[in-house]
This record gives structure tokens, C-alpha cells and sequence, in this order.
């Protein structure tokens, strides 16, 4: 067990972590402003990878790809919030979780049906293929450390859109008291297609990025979801602070965990049965560390206290 | 009689007449299908009592279906391979009778109710429907990682397990021992609900301060009420794997546990038949459906919004008229 191997997976961490919150940040936005749950946003993330695939094939452009995975998952939110979600603001959350639900079926069988069951391959960009070397003679693949990087610059995009501009002040205004903010001039209907827009670029963002060192198929964006509902439960709904810092436990957690935990059973059990019991454990580190936080806070790290 | 007790006469009647008509024309997928819709539904019946009388919106209910699979599954693994389950401090050896296998699966999974709930119920509203949905995220990975049972690739019991005085391989028969025990679920369900704890729970739900106020802990009613619910699911679960004759994984994907939430709404909120009128409905259009085209799911997704958006209370409603509200 050498360090070099522990700066990777930690590496690792973070570049799953990050990318893990691009999708929670566009989550706990959504349910912050307008108090929606909703399940299709992992299929915003599918919609972006496709996206990507499709035209990324047709171009030959990795750049050009990621623009349409942006573009055509902000379009496809913007879509579902006019048709669908926009109805779903007064209902309870019974409706809205079947609502966005059915969304998915939609979404899933819509595009096994255009794109087939097949996955598509995404590759990675030649500028940004191959390894790198890192300081200590760690070797990195480049693309990851340029998701590490493109997602820290993203989050401090979207930290500076909501602390420091015009639309994040309507966005604060929005979560805090609706209709003081209608009262005062905002259009309230287009402030909401435009925070759901935006979770969806995030999302679709993440998948087109996430796409290119996995395969992208139909049902890749649930998993994620679930992993995002537990990240904004474990740094507290509505918070994107606690949506970075549930985003980097739950990524190091979970990379970690799966490497490390079969190894530290090795060291009082019998080897087969420790990557059994490490497996195993590792499987659920990531719900372990849900439910602690959930013991000691129940509104999660940075949540409202109920 | 209410129009809706006239329509849940002829949904009984129609589970009681269908798969014996099918028997007398030996169709025997017919009574696996109704057998499949039976089940479903059972499970549903289970949700039900947490979610129409408690409110609480549980998306990972397929835990205790699953918990249920494979409490089944691992006694009859160990019946077929004559390997005890476990031999210290004592021995516990598998076993292929239905009656046994649906005491440890009820109990199990009420005991993993027990954990989820005693959890999960420290917190409310969207809280609560994304942790029960991360709990059932957590079993189905356990699942997959557990390769002593199949681990993802599940395992297949070869006979289907015996209940005294019946011969189960006998589809009719098999089906006949599963509508008895949906409509014990029905019943205790309607007893339930006119129960002292079924009033309180109702009350737990619309005033949960009231409650507190005349001494009752709105938690303590909710944590009975979920057990009670992951019981009855996971009685569905055995059944739904001697049906099968397999276990895997699946059981426990919270797709699973969001079909259960839709056969509650597409049937009818709050109505004690809702569960049944929308599994059987779901079954039925899966297979008609289905039949027409690979994509169903489309047209099932648009139905349900349909159904959420415009048409508030489910077939029943629909067919039966405003019935008690549940607000």
C-alpha cells in the first residue's frame, strides 16, 4: 500500500466527488427555490451525455459535444418546466415523485427508442488524452484532473452567481419568501424556468463529462441520482455549500472505500473472505455515512434546522 | 351500497372468476399473469397502509420485497442443497414449506423496518422519500455484492416450495393460496383502519400536533405503522419468488418500489381496493401493451402523468365518483 496509490484514489475521490455535485447543485437548487423533488433530473444527465455522444460523433469535436450536452439538456429542462414541473409546485410531494417519475420512463424509453439499446462511446479528447505527471512521480490521467479542474471552476461560477449577481439575489429572494419577490417585479414564472434550466445544464454537464470515461446508455443517470439524493440529504436540502461538501464525503467515501476496505479486512481476516466483507461493506460505506449524519443531524450538515 | 363497494365486489369477483375460467380453457399463462397481478398487488396493499393512512411516502419499499425474495430463496437453497443455513449455537437447516418460509420472511422484514424506520422517520416530507429510496439503493448493492446467494446474477430454486394439503405446482392451486392471503391483507386493512391505532394514525398524519396533544407520539404511530406495511410487502416478496422460482437483485431496485407508489395512485388514493384495481391494471397493460410495442413504457410514463396531473384519484375515482377524501 503505497502512498502514490493512496494520492490516486484520492484523486479519484475528487474527481467523482465533483462531478457528483454538478448534479446535487442543480438538485438542491431546485428543491431550495421552488421545494421540488425531482427524480428525472438523472435523466437530464442521460439527455446531456447522449447529446454529447451524438454530436461529438458527427463532428469529431469533444468541444462542440459538451456545447450540445449543455444546450440540449438546459432545452430539455426548460421543456419538462413549461409542459410539466410548473403544474407541480402547489402539489404535494407524493405528485411531484410521480410526476417526475413517469418523466423517467419517458425520458428512458424515448431514448432507447431514438439511440437504441446500445451504449454509444464517448472519447476522451485527444489534447487532454494520456497521462500526466504529478508532483512525488504520480502518474494521472489527464482527463480526470481536467474534470477535477473544469468542475472546481464551475462550482465557483455557480458560488459567484448566487452570492454576487442580480439573478442570484432574485434566487436567494425566491427561496426565502415568493411572493414578496412577485410583489416586487420578478417575473416569478421565468425566474423558475431559468433555475430549472440551469439545474439541467449542470446536470447535463456532468454527464457529458462523466460520459466520456464511461459507456453512455439508457438508465446511467439513476444511480447517479440516488447518489446526489444522498449527497443533499448528508450536507442538508436547499444548501449548495452543503451540496460541494456531502459531494466530496460521499466521492471519497465511496472511492476509498472500495479500495481501502477489502485491504484493512486483510489484515485480521482470511483474504477471501475479507474482499467479501470489504465488497460488501464498501457497497454500503456511502448509506453508513448517511445514515450517522442523519443520527446526529437530521436536516444534514448546512440544512435549515426543522 | 356505494358505488365503490359495488366496485370492489366486481374486482373480487373478477379475481376469483378469471383464473378459474382460465383453468376450466387450460391457459395456464393466464393464471401465472392474474398470479403476478395477485402479488403485486399484495405488496401494494403493504405500502398502502404506510402511505394512504400514515402519509408516508416510502420509495424504497422494495427493501422489504426483496428481504422477503430472499428469505425464501436462501431457506430453499439451503432445502435443495441439504446444507445446513447455519450450525452454531444451533442448527437451523433450510426448508420448502411455504408456512415456515412466510413466518421468517414477515419477520425479517419487519425487523428491517424496524432499522429503516427507526432511521428514517427522525425526518419528514422530501427528506424522508429520498432516504427510504438511499436505504433500497443500499440493499439492492448489497445484494449484487453478496455472492454467497448468486450475488448479482441471483439464484433459481428448481421445485416451488409446498404448502400442506396443496400441490403448488398446480397454477390454479398456487393462485387460489396468494388471493387468500391478499384478501387477509384487504381485510386487516379495513380493520386497521377503523381501529383505535388506525384512527390515531389517520390523525398523526393531517394534525401530528393534535396527536401529541391528547398524549399520542405521532412517531412511535408512524414507526408501527411502517413495520406493519414492510411485513405485509414482504410476505408479497416470498410469493412473488416462489412465482418466479428465482431471487435476484432486481427485487430490491427502486424502480420496484416506485411501481408500488403508482399502483397506489393509479388505482386510487386512500381507497382500500386503490392498490389492487392498479396492480391488476399495470399488469394488464404491461402485457397487452407490451405486446404491441417495445416501448411501452412511453405510453405508460404519458398515462401516469396524465393521471397525476389531471385526473386526481385513480380509476376509482374515476369509475366510482369523489369518495372519502384523504385531505
Amino acid at each position: 500500500m503505497s502512498l502514490i496509490l493512496i494520492a490516486e484514489q484520492v484523486l479519484n475521490g475528487l474527481q467523482f466527488g465533483i462531478m457528483l455535485f454538478l448534479m446535487a447543485a442543480g438538485l438542491t437548487l431546485i428543491f431550495g427555490v421552488m421545494g421540488l423533488i425531482n427524480l428525472a433530473h438523472g435523466s437530464l444527465y442521460m439527455v446531456g451525455a447522449f447529446c454529447a455522444a451524438a454530436v461529438a460523433a458527427a463532428t469529431g469535436s469533444f468541444a462542440l459535444g459538451l456545447v450540445a450536452a449543455l444546450a440540449g439538456a438546459a432545452a430539455a429542462g426548460a421543456l419538462i418546466e413549461l409542459v410539466v414541473i410548473r403544474r407541480l409546485y402547489d402539489r404535494d410531494h407524493l405528485d411531484q415523485v410521480l410526476a417526475t417519475f413517469a418523466l423517467i420512463l419517458i425520458f428512458s424509453e424515448g431514448t432507447r427508442w431514438v439511440f437504441g439499446s446500445f451504449p454509444l462511446y464517448l472519447d476522451v479528447p485527444p489534447a487532454l488524452a494520456g497521462p500526466v505527471a504529478l508532483p512525488f512521480g504520480i502518474q494521472y490521467p489527464l482527463y480526470r484532473l481536467a474534470l477535477i479542474v473544469i468542475g472546481l471552476v464551475v462550482a465557483a461560477g455557480l458560488f459567484w452567481l448566487i452570492a454576487r449577481t442580480r439573478i442570484g439575489v432574485q434566487i436567494r429572494a425566491g427561496e426565502n419568501d415568493r411572493e414578496m419577490i412577485a410583489a416586487l417585479g420578478v417575473d416569478i414564472d421565468r425566474l423558475y424556468t431559468f433555475v430549472f434550466a440551469l439545474g439541467a445544464a449542470l446536470a447535463g454537464l456532468a454527464g457529458a463529462l462523466v460520459g466520456a470515461i464511461q459507456s453512455v446508455q439508457v438508465g446511467m443517470g439513476e444511480p447517479v441520482l440516488i447518489l446526489a439524493f444522498v449527497t443533499i440529504v448528508i450536507g442538508g436540502i436547499g444548501s449548495i455549500k452543503g451540496a460541494l461538501i456531502g459531494a466530496l464525503l460521499v466521492g471519497l467515501t465511496e472511492t476509498l472505500g472500495s479500495v481501502f476496505l477489502p485491504e484493512l479486512f486483510k489484515l485480521f481476516m482470511a483474504p477471501a473472505a475479507a474482499t467479501q466483507t470489504g465488497a460488501s461493506l464498501s457497497s454500503m460505506a456511502i448509506y453508513i455515512l448517511m445514515a450517522m449524519v442523519l443520527i446526529w443531524r437530521p436536516t444534514g450538515l448546512f440544512g435549515a434546522r426543522a | 351500497m356505494s358505488r365503490e363497494a359495488v366496485f370492489n365486489l366486481v374486482v373480487l369477483a373478477g379475481l376469483v372468476a378469471l383464473p378459474l375460467y382460465a383453468h376450466l380453457s387450460d391457459a395456464p399463462f393466464t393464471i401465472t399473469l392474474a398470479t403476478r397481478a395477485v402479488i403485486l398487488s399484495l405488496a401494494a396493499v403493504g405500502l398502502n397502509i404506510a402511505l394512504g393512512i400514515g402519509g408516508l411516502v416510502s420509495l424504497g419499499h422494495a427493501v422489504f420485497f426483496g428481504v422477503g425474495g430472499y428469505a425464501m430463496g436462501i431457506l430453499a437453497f439451503h432445502a435443495q442443497t441439504y446444507a445446513p443455513l447455519m450450525e452454531w449455537p444451533f442448527v437451523v437447516e433450510g426448508t420448502k414449506s411455504m408456512p415456515v418460509i412466510w413466518l421468517v420472511a414477515v419477520v425479517f422484514s419487519a425487523l428491517v423496518a424496524l432499522g429503516i424506520g427507526l432511521l428514517s422517520l427522525r425526518t419528514s416530507g422530501v427528506y424522508f422519500i429520498m432516504i427510504t429510496l438511499a436505504f433500497g439503493q443500499m440493499f439492492y448493492y448489497f445484494a449484487i455484492s453478496w455472492s454467497a446467494y448468486g450475488g448479482e446474477d441471483g439464484m433459481s430454486i428448481y421445485v416451488r416450495n409446498g404448502f400442506p394439503g396443496l400441490n403448488t405446482l398446480v397454477p390454479v392451486q398456487f393462485y387460489g393460496l396468494c388471493l387468500v392471503l391478499l384478501c387477509a391483507a384487504l381485510a386487516f386493512n379495513a380493520v386497521l383502519l377503523r381501529s383505535p391505532f388506525g384512527l390515531a394514525l389517520n390523525a398523526a398524519r393531517q394534525v401530528p400536533d393534535r396527536v401529541r396533544a391528547v398524549g399520542l407520539d405521532p412517531f412511535r404511530l408512524r414507526l408501527l405503522a411502517f413495520v406493519i406495511s414492510g411485513a405485509i410487502t414482504g410476505l408479497a416478496g416470498a410469493l412473488f419468488a416462489d412465482l418466479n422460482r428465482f431471487v435476484s437483485p432486481t427485487m430490491f431496485s427502486w424502480q420496484l418500489s416506485g411501481e408500488f407508489i403508482v399502483f397506489i395512485i393509479i388505482g386510487g388514493t386512500a381507497r382500500l381496493f386503490g392498490p389492487v384495481a392498479g396492480a391488476v391494471l399495470f399488469v394488464a397493460l404491461e402485457h397487452f401493451l407490451g405486446g404491441v410495442s417495445d416501448y411501452w413504457h412511453i405510453w405508460f410514463g404519458l398515462l401516469l402523468l396524465g393521471v397525476v396531473l389531471f385526473g386526481r384519484g385513480g380509476l376509482i375515482g374515476v369509475i366510482a365518483g369523489r369518495g372519502r377524501g384523504h385531505d
